[in-house]
């Protein structure tokens, strides 16, 4: 959009215009809790550019929201601490900004939705004055305009007969319904950035299908980035240019996602996909990953999937594996890639 | 999972249903209530099970199928129609009946963190329901028997003194499957059983369900919205839609040779985990919401959000026959052949 390039500063400092929308790099957060310290992010990296779709895929307590709050400056803290690492928008340093300026950029530039649309929205507003709310709040814009910016925005998530719901409240709307209301709010303010926290796991596929269509459109339309945080591999291999593998708080695997499918260098990654049926093809038995995901105070050493892995020697419990180049763009952190990659040259 | 073309031997029906009916009333005040009005939540559904076999009941969330299995159950009150267990009439039971056929009916629970006790051992736990079924487990043998069990479900029979919290999601769900066997049923209602589980822990219960049930010779009657899993384990398998069913089969008949617009529009939204086989842009979307139970279309229920509705789908309710696709489908213009192309 051209209002995007006339805005030059963040936070009073000017975006260097050969940077990337949005580069994360060796990010580190931290849980101060009683029982020890939780590494819940421990040295994640990616790039996303404009128009372009990062999927972060994890299981519970893989650190995968954990990462997106902390883009988004909202990790509770405490008892939560960004330890280490860059976020930089359009070039600009985020970890730098003081509270005010980081408010500024919430919103404005990095907008984002999480799972449980209900909670987050306000039980006793109407949804078009929740939505109006970001024009009068961000822009100062009077009442009776912000109303009708957010019955425009209202249509354009595809919400029907928009003007009468807009004095409709948050119950009266189904699950799809409210996860649209908050994609109109986030997109209001015409962020660069979209994060999408889980945006469609509690609702049914066929709805799942409209949300994701939507934002796929609207990111057609806007060329904003889109960062999508999920557990599905269904969901990620339908809209994910590039894909990053979480687990333990740490990237195992990380690349553009047709290749990282089509020959998974990382035995998570591939129990994960041996593990799931699909609904095209016959499965005759599932392949699942032995044992369960580890607790976050007591990560095994070295490798942190090594007590699941079938791959694993004597090198894994010693030595944490480094990223290993596996092709352009492609990193595994498995001392082992080489012959996981192998198992699936036939494909 | 039988291989396309391999009918199995008809076993003997454990479990028949038909014209099942549940209706809520919708009431108005509080001293007098009136009635103003009711939730169709079940329309007169019909199925069999068989014995070893898993029926599958698939929907969207509010299209009746937990309500079916709770009715079947008799934790809802049917408003009509008949079930059978192994030629029983379950409805008109006595309650000394019933309690027994409840042994013979376990249920398995989505949520494996609301549904055990969280300050009773798992030991405890597995050993409840022989507190109220005393005869399936003379009092010297259970704590055999919870060791039995705990290694049969894979976990570690040492453990039988910890409490739930002290496991995993998927483990938890083991400890669920577990006292759901102690009572040796003959038929497992598993509803949404592994929808709650991380995808690495939910195909190691599937596989311990599977085998369970070859080892056994256990029924289920497994519902779930997750139509990949569906595939996996079912030998059969209903679509429901606001309370009826709309489409009947083996995994072949439904997945491959689907006949219903709802069946296509639900598997079409599924997506496939693989980039290769993006559909985004010609994937059926289906418009709006599911209509209120309490004021379902007329005729076809799927009517208004389908794309082939003509006039006649208003006036007249279609039936669950077999239209020329070689198994049962609730549509007036079904897809007749078999489409590679999905």
């Amino acid at each position: 959009m051209a209002t995007t390039l006339t805005r030059d500063t963040v936070g009073g400092r000017p975006v260097d215009p050969a940077a990337p929308l949005l580069a994360v790099e060796d990010l580190r957060v931290e849980f101060r809790i009683d029982a020890g310290i939780v590494q819940a992010v421990n040295g994640l990296s990616y790039t996303l550019g404009r128009g372009e779709t990062v999927a972060i895929l994890g299981e519970s307590g893989s650190g995968k929201s954990v990462s997106a709050q902390a883009v988004m400056g909202i990790v509770d803290s405490p008892p939560g601490f960004v330890t280490g690492g860059s976020v930089r928008f359009r070039g600009v340093e985020l970890l730098d900004l003081a509270e005010p300026e980081r408010r500024r950029v919430r919103g404005n530039r990095i907008a984002m939705i999480f799972q449980d649309a209900l909670t987050a929205l306000n039980l006793v507003f109407s949804v078009g004055w929740q939505i109006g709310e970001m024009f009068r709040i961000h822009r100062g814009v009077p009442r009776k305009q912000a109303q009708e910016k957010a019955i425009e925005l209202m249509e354009r998530v595809k919400i029907p007969s928009a003007r009468e719901r807009a004095g409709c409240y948050p119950h009266e709307f189904s699950g799809g319904m409210r996860q649209r209301v908050m994609i109109a709010m986030a997109l209001s303010l015409d962020p660069e950035i979209l994060i999408a926290d889980e945006p469609t796991t509690a609702l049914d596929v066929t709805v799942q299908a409209q949300i994701m269509s939507l934002l796929a459109e609207l990111q057609q339309q806007t060329g904003m980035g889109l960062i999508l945080i999920t557990h599905d591999l269904g969901v990620v291999a339908e809209v994910a240019d590039h894909l990053v593998v979480m687990y333990a708080g740490r990237e195992v695997e990380k690349g553009p996602s047709l290749p990282v499918y089509h020959r998974p260098a990382h035995p998570y990654t591939m129990g994960l996909m041996d593990s799931l049926p699909r609904r095209d093809v016959h499965t005759e038995r599932l392949r699942p990953i032995k044992g369960s995901p580890p607790d976050l105070l007591a990560i095994p050493s070295g490798c942190p999937f090594r007590p699941r892995c079938r791959f694993a020697a004597d090198i894994c419990a010693a030595k944490e594996p480094p990223l290993a180049a596996v092709s352009a763009g492609r990193v595994s952190a498995c001392h082992f890639w080489e012959e996981v990659s192998r198992e699936r040259s036939g494909d | 999972m039988s291989a396309p073309g391999t009918e199995r031997p008809a076993a003997e029906v454990v479990l028949r249903v038909e014209h099942l009916v549940k209706h809520f009333p919708i009431t108005r005040g509080i001293v007098f209530k009136r009635q103003v009005g009711t939730v169709q939540a079940v329309d007169d559904v019909s199925f069999e099970l068989h014995r070893g076999e898993t029926l599958g009941l698939v929907g969207e969330s509010g299209c009746g199928k937990t309500t079916t299995a709770r009715t079947i159950l008799r934790l809802e009150k049917a408003t009509g129609g008949h079930a059978w267990y192994k030629g029983q009439d379950i409805f008109t039971l006595s309650g000394k009946e019933m309690h027994e056929l409840r042994r013979e009916i376990q249920v398995i629970f989505q949520d494996p963190y609301a549904s055990l006790n969280p300050r009773m051992t798992v030991g405890d736990i597995i050993a409840e329901g022989w507190r109220v079924h005393a005869g399936v487990m003379p009092k010297n043998r259970r704590r055999a028997r919870i060791h039995e069990l705990l290694e049969l479900v894979g976990l570690n029979p040492d453990h039988i003194n910890r409490y739930p919290h002290q496991f995993s999601g998927g483990q938890r769900q083991r400890i669920g499957v577990a006292r759901a066997l102690a009572l040796e049923p003959s038929i497992v209602i598993c509803d949404e059983p592994v929808s709650a589980l991380d995808v690495s822990v939910q195909a190691q219960v599937v596989n311990l369900l599977e085998d369970l049930q070859d080892e056994l010779g256990l029924s289920y009657l497994f519902i779930a919205h997750d139509l990949s899993v569906v595939r996996h384990i079912c030998d059969r398998i209903a679509v429901m839609y606001l309370g009826k069913i709309v489409e009947t089969g083996d995994e072949y008949q439904v997945y491959d040779g689907t006949a219903h617009p709802y069946t296509t529009a639900l598997l079409s939204a599924v997506p496939i985990p693989d980039p290769a086989a993006r559909n985004l842009g010609n994937r059926i979307l289906l418009e709006g919401d599911v209509p209120s139970p309490a004021n379902p279309p007329s005729g076809c229920r799927f009517r208004t959000r389908c794309w082939k509705a003509q006039g006649v789908c208003a006036e007249a309710e279609p039936e669950l026959v077999d239209r020329g696709q070689g198994h049962p489908v609730a549509c007036h213009f079904p897809q007749v052949e078999f489409d590679p192309a999905r």
